[in-house]
């Protein structure tokens, strides 16, 4: 079966991300982003990781060429970010909230979206592009619920028609902003699964996300964001609790349990929670984060 | 039974209700989008906005479509500029930018009073619309609608989602400015029917009657042109026997299909509603 990537590295493109120097600044003289830099290269998932206002949603747009940097360079496939949007070289899944879900489609409707790129002039579907978009229902497990207006899902099936159109889309790069947020768990191993298939296939996967304890499972690159890119790389050398301290500086819960709290013996493991209430990241071991726990309410609640 | 045939017999009224149902179908088409977005002021205020540029096209003896068509525009654009370089929420730009346009054409109206019948302007004056504007009338609504047969889809899915319409290639920005030219295009072309006041029922009521009705965005579509193309014929049939303003017997018509649609409305309406709530046990 032809692959998105394997049509596309015909053409001479490997899906590559390249983020240079990259600076934002918004007409009214805020700076967004000073200064980020990272490269990931195909076949890969990184987690996007950083608070609220942090750059995240700026970097996202930068890359998808919605926002032009005032200083650097970003390359998606060695091309502009521009240039890759006029091929549709990236697909987006966009926050739920984002979405106008009493908009009058259907599930078929917007996965046919994905198709436009593809098109001519009138965007008259041909018999290839309603093959793709079975086969992305199919893949999200939704063609059960193609004759469905969008606004009569659950909240997991609502995420996977827009995967849906993204995969019909068959960019080389696929942003997902915070696919996990109301979604359940069965819904979330379905997507990192699909994720996982893409990376197998050689796109390039980003996910911003605020669950922290999952990036470790499906994420194999990770970018920490707090108004520059703080940390980018192997989420086993990058994903650390130093650098985890260092991104969420201060604002995220924060539980350390020492050794004699756990168990009688003269252990000095200790276990160390971060969370911002979604799902937790644990550490264990004999490192202390650092001297006093700095999260919100971290001594009061141990 | 020939008495109802009798407005067939006259020419005016026959050119009455064919422009008028051509301006309610373009009128139609466009509704289906402005009402998704919340945008349906934006009808509104083109109306009024119209107005300076109708009175300067008679100054400068240019075709008051003409001057009316730029005013529109103009004041579109302003409204999108003032609102990228402030944080006012767009019902205060709207009302902002439409009602200075108003006072202007006012302005300029009474200090050179012969030059344009306000009350054309207001009110509407289908049955006693000139060839020559009539023609007009007839380009501006041929051009609107084939330009929106040809790019509804782009225009969907600039509205639906805009950021995905960009990643696919679409260049948003220059169909948003396409959606307003023809917005305003429209209004000139039903100021001759319905007039200024009322310009904002015909870009929004069959938009929202065709809501109610169906789920798809091309069923809404063919629903909402339906209903302007109806409402706006025989508006114009019924206006000569009532011998009141066409303007205000279309806009009647399309409220009461609206009224219609609201209760019995086969999934949307309030009677399906109340159904529903009976069949799942709840109170009547």
């Amino acid at each position: 079966m032809p692959t998105a990537v394997g049509e596309a590295s015909r053409r001479g493109l490997v899906a590559s991300l390249s983020v240079r120097g990259v600076t934002v600044a918004y007409p009214n003289g805020t700076v967004a982003l000073r200064d980020a830099s990272f490269e990931l290269g195909p076949g890969t998932i990184c987690g996007l990781v950083g608070i609220n206002g942090s750059g995240k949603s700026t970097l996202f747009k930068a890359i998808m060429g919605f926002l032009s940097p005032t200083a650097g360079d970003i390359r998606i496939a060695g091309l502009a970010a521009r240039e890759a949007q006029r091929r549709h070289l990236v697909a987006y899944v966009p926050q739920s909230e984002d979405v106008d879900w009493n908009f009058p489609v259907l599930v078929d409707d917007v996965v046919m979206m994905g198709r436009y790129g593809h098109m001519g002039f009138l965007r008259m579907p041909t018999p290839t592009d309603r093959r793709k978009v079975d086969e992305a229902l199919d893949r999200v497990g939704m063609t059960a619920f193609r004759r469905r207006q969008i606004g009569e899902l659950s909240g997991g099936q609502r995420k996977r028609v827009f995967l849906a159109r993204a995969l019909a889309q068959e960019g080389l790069v696929i942003l997902l902003d915070e696919p996990f947020t109301g979604v359940d768990v069965k819904t979330e191993t379905a997507i990192v699964d699909l994720l996982r298939e893409l990376k197998a296939q050689g796109h390039l996967v980003l996910v911003s996300t605020h669950n922290l304890g999952s990036v470790p499972d499906f994420c194999d690159q990770v970018v920490l964001v707090l108004r520059t890119v703080l940390a980018a790389g192997p989420t086993a050398t990058t994903f650390t609790q130093a650098n985890l301290e260092r991104t969420f500086g201060g604002v995220l819960r924060h539980f350390r349990l020492e050794g004699q709290e756990l168990h009688a013996d003269d252990d000095r493991r200790s276990v160390t929670v971060l969370t911002d209430d979604e799902r937790p990241v644990v550490f264990y071991g004999e490192r202390k984060a650092s001297d006093r726990p700095r999260g919100r309410s971290g001594e009061d609640k141990s | 039974m020939s008495e109802l045939l009798v407005p067939f017999g006259y020419d005016y009224m026959v050119k009455a209700m064919w422009v008028s149902a051509l301006v309610g179908a373009t009128c139609a088409f466009l509704s289906a989008f402005l009402m998704l977005k919340g945008w349906s002021l934006m009808g509104d205020a083109l109306g009024h906005s119209i107005v300076p540029g109708v009175a300067g096209a008679y100054l400068l003896h240019l075709p008051y479509a003409l001057g009316a068509f730029f005013a529109g525009l103009l004041a579109a654009l302003g409204m999108a500029f003032v609102r990228s370089q402030t944080r006012l929420r767009e019902d205060a730009i709207i009302g902002l930018v439409f009602t200075s346009f108003f006072a202007a054409g006012l302005l300029m109206v009474s200090i050179n009073p012969t030059s344009v019948n306000v009350q054309s302007i207001v009110l509407g004056n289908i049955l006693g619309i000139s060839d020559e504007d009539a023609r007009q009338v007839v380009i501006i609504s041929v051009v609107t609608l084939a330009v929106l047969l040809l790019k509804w889809k782009d225009l969907m899915a600039v509205f639906f989602d805009e950021g995905h319409a960009r990643s696919v290639g679409l260049n948003a920005g220059w169909l948003k400015i396409l959606f307003f030219t023809l917005l305003s295009a429209a209004v000139v072309a039903a100021l001759q029917t319905v007039g200024s006041c009322l310009v904002i029922a015909m870009v929004v009521t069959p938009g929202a009657t065709a809501y109610l009705l169906t789920d798809r965005f091309q069923r809404l579509l063919v629903i909402a042109v339906a209903i302007g193309t109806l409402t706006s014929l025989i508006g114009a049939y019924l206006s000569f026997f009532l011998d009141g303003a066409t303007g205000g017997v279309i806009v009647t018509l399309q409220t009461l299909t609206f009224l219609a649609a609201f209760y019995f409305a086969p999934k949307h309406g309030v009677l399906a509603a109340r159904r529903k709530a009976a069949i799942s046990g709840g109170r009547p």
